[in-house]
């Protein structure tokens, strides 16, 4: 076919310099980087970054759970073989990593649909405030920007056994007090991150609530709704793309829980109650030297996680948005 | 395969990127480190802690006087979680210095399987070296085969401090305080509680870390046992009648409320929240003119003369890592740091005990001018260390893993609970 083309060229037309090569090396340049080569190498810096500190660790991770694997000094002769899913035998047979996902579960049922009912009915109401309106939004984002280093030492005077809350609370506090108790330790936890990561969760919302349509609510209270109504006909359907968000950011921000029972609980106390996996990632990879066995558990939540966020997108309608 | 222009472009882009990254990745990796015999400067990381920077700092101008061509240059262990952990990273990263003086021996077997450490019994003399200077005590930091790969430096014998004006006011002797045998500490105990001088007896850290354990079970094993360690010849020791008594008696202060079970923040027995505390020497300069203290042997359960009880050692170690490129100047340098001058240098300027034999009668004019370090000095002559073993971390978090279980929260039978830790501990030894 191309002889044939090359063979006969239109009378009186002249072929641009450089011929067929040059063409050819063109549409394939243009093939490869696209009309906008600049674009690229605008946005190659972000994509460097999340090869470099995501999608590298987490190929590396996998890997790791399949071999035999620790960390050792450059120039070390050391032996890493492939060891098929003993890695995840060894975690799957353990209790305290089952335990760990337990505990994570319990966190995560307590704190994801709070996160999204209280962030959704203060961020409605922030949208309606008039009043103390900056105020109100710097004071729920506060707790947010805040190291949670600092704000677990308030936590602990509020919930230790003379602490504030059972003052209040007299004969009704638990005994053992909240942070040394099998039962309610999670909870506890669970309550923490959802008030600190409120302000982060409200202030998606209150965007998405810019893009409610006014006309909406006059047409609802027109045919007679209440607020009530309006906010479960309304504004609930006007900000799903924000709740599908809001579920899945909390999911995978509470299901990296770290920071939280390693210094409100004392290392995952009492007794292993408040253990997360990420937390038990740490004491095997880092402190006791088995990232294999912390890579094995990386897998398995990172799967957990996938899951849920599978779910979450089906029941939370995420593909009309 | 039939591609789309989008899908092209972005296989381009992350093969490009993919390209990069490896190739940062190939750049981060440090070399080896030199022979034995290599000279030249160093540098060597010290603790942050100020009296042993201010040991580390003379140390180094009295060494780099005399040696103006094997120079040092030293630097605080960088911040992190645990000093384990940024040298753990440093090795694996092939920066490591070529000394670190604050080497915990429980990181030890971990760093050495790393290749991060230098055996010491490869440098001539080397083994006889650190055997005469801290005597019969250095077998404990051997590890399977014999070899040193950590130069025992100093310990920090754990005794029981106690208020001597909490005690007053319980009515109770402050001067010879009855704290000797478990029946006696426990009705000192409930003596001071009862009486509201302070909200704990005695108060150490109920929380989940591996290291826990060294504060409260540990010193009182090695006293019951004679100075058994947790791990010996590769089996767990801790379940047998000795654990369960000390078991029994930590408990029994958790059950009775005289220990709480909630971490404190901050320092319970200067704050009065516990009139007693298990602390080393350091706590002599740190409660100097906070508490009127005393000290006492930890307790055992018939009751023994204080000198012959045995405690945690808590000691520091000095490594010398294998990214070092003149060892031969680490080696002199490690053995000029740990010299009886500079031991003497250590002692007057931290109050930490060096881990050399005979210590009280090597500088009896330093315990004579300061007569409250004198226990500690008499005590560093029968300290236990942790076990020089595999997984020793994954050791201690088994162990306190069952302790705060069965011992703290009072879940399940002692006996039971420290059997079954004896077995995941034998596994976990036996894992080479």
């Amino acid at each position: 076919m191309s002889i044939l083309t090359k063979a006969r060229p239109a009378a009186g037309v002249t072929p641009p310099a450089g011929g067929r090569g040059g063409h050819q090396k063109g549409d394939r340049r243009r093939r490869a980087l696209g009309k906008n080569p600049i674009g690229l190498l605008l946005s190659a810096p972000y994509l460097i970054f999340v090869l470099a500190v995501f999608a590298w660790p987490l190929v590396f991770a996998v890997w790791m759970s399949f071999h035999e694997y620790f960390f050792a000094a450059p120039g070390a002769q050391i032996d890493r073989p492939f060891v098929g899913l003993d890695n995840f035998r060894e975690v799957l047979g353990d209790p305290d990593v089952i335990r760990s996902f337990g505990n994570v579960g319990i966190f995560l049922i307590i704190n994801v649909p709070l996160t999204v009912v209280l962030s959704l009915v203060l961020a409605s109401a922030l949208n309606k405030a008039v009043r103390f309106r900056t105020f109100l939004r710097v004071g729920y984002f506060v707790p947010y920007i805040t190291a949670s280093v600092a704000v677990v030492g308030v936590w602990l005077f509020l919930f230790s056994g003379s602490g504030l809350v059972n003052q209040i609370l007299g004969p009704l506090a638990p005994e053992p007090s909240w942070l040394i108790n099998s039962q309610w330790a999670m909870p506890t936890i669970a309550l923490f991150v959802t008030w600190k990561q409120l302000g982060f969760f409200i202030l998606l919302y209150l965007a998405a609530l810019q893009n409610v349509s006014q006309e909406l609510y006059e047409a609802a209270a027109t045919d007679g709704a209440g607020k009530v109504r309006s906010f479960f006909s309304v504004t609930i359907p006007g900000v799903r793309p924000a709740t599908v968000l809001v579920l899945l950011l909390s999911t995978v921000t509470g299901a990296n829980l770290f920071t939280e029972p390693y210094l409100l609980t004392g290392g995952g106390g009492p007794n292993g109650a408040s253990t997360s996996p990420v937390l038990l990632m740490y004491q095997r990879g880092i402190e006791q030297g088995s990232p294999d066995v912390a890579a094995a558990i990386g897998v398995l939540l990172v799967i957990g996680v996938l899951i849920i966020a599978f779910i979450q997108r089906k029941v939370a309608g995420g593909d009309e948005s | 395969m039939h591609t789309t222009p989008t899908v092209r472009r972005a296989l381009a882009a992350t093969a490009a990127s993919a390209a990069l990254v490896l190739a940062l990745g190939a750049c981060s990796s440090g070399g080896g480190g030199g022979g034995v015999d290599s000279r030249g400067d160093i540098t060597v990381w010290l603790s942050n802690n100020e009296t042993e920077i201010a040991w580390g700092t003379q140390m180094i101008e009295a060494w780099n006087a005399e040696n103006p061509d094997e120079q040092i240059t030293a630097q605080e262990i960088p911040a992190g979680s645990s000093s384990e952990e940024v040298i753990g990273a440093a090795i694996t990263a092939g920066n490591a210095p070529c000394l670190i003086f604050n080497t915990a021996p429980v990181a030890v077997p971990q760093f050495e399987k790393q290749g991060g450490l230098v055996d010491l019994s490869s440098f001539e003399g080397g083994q006889d070296y650190i055997e005469e200077r801290t005597g019969d005590a250095a077998e404990q930091y051997q590890n399977a085969d014999g070899e040193y790969f950590q130069m025992p430096w100093k310990s920090n014998p754990v005794m029981i401090f106690y208020n001597k004006d909490m005690f007053t006011a319980a009515g109770l002797d402050a001067e010879n305080p009855s704290l000797a045998t478990y029946d006696e500490f426990l009705a000192t105990a409930r003596t001071l509680v009862e009486s509201g001088v302070a909200p704990n007896a005695i108060l150490p850290a109920p929380t989940s870390e591996f290291f826990q354990s060294w504060f409260d079970f540990s010193p009182l094993y090695a006293a019951e046992t004679g100075g058994d360690q947790l791990v010996e010849d590769g089996e767990a020791t801790f379940n047998d009648e000795d654990g369960l008594a000390v078991a029994e008696f930590w408990a029994t202060l958790y059950e009775e409320g005289l220990s709480g079970k909630e971490t404190y923040q901050g320092d319970s027995f200067a704050d009065g929240e516990a009139a007693m505390s298990i602390v080393g020497p350091w706590a002599v300069s740190v409660y100097k003119d906070a508490v009127n203290w005393g000290a006492a042997p930890v307790p055992t359960s018939e009751g023994i003369p204080a000198s012959e009880t045995y405690t945690f050692s808590d000691a520091k170690n000095v490594g010398l890592f294998s990214a070092c490129e003149n060892q031969g100047t680490a080696w002199d340098v490690l053995k000029f740091a740990t010299s009886e001058e500079q031991d003497g240098q250590l002692l007057e300027l931290t109050g930490q005990m060096p881990l050399r034999d005979n210590l009280t009668s090597v500088y009896p004019e330093y315990f004579a001018a300061n007569p409250a370090y004198e226990q500690f000095g008499d005590q560093a002559a029968r300290t236990v260390e942790v076990p020089n073993v595999a997984n020793s971390v994954a050791v201690w978090q088994a162990f306190r893993d069952a302790y705060s279980k069965s011992v703290i929260f009072g879940e399940g039978d002692l006996t039971t609970s420290l059997d079954d830790a004896a077995t995941e501990i034998d596994a976990l030894v036996a894992d080479q």
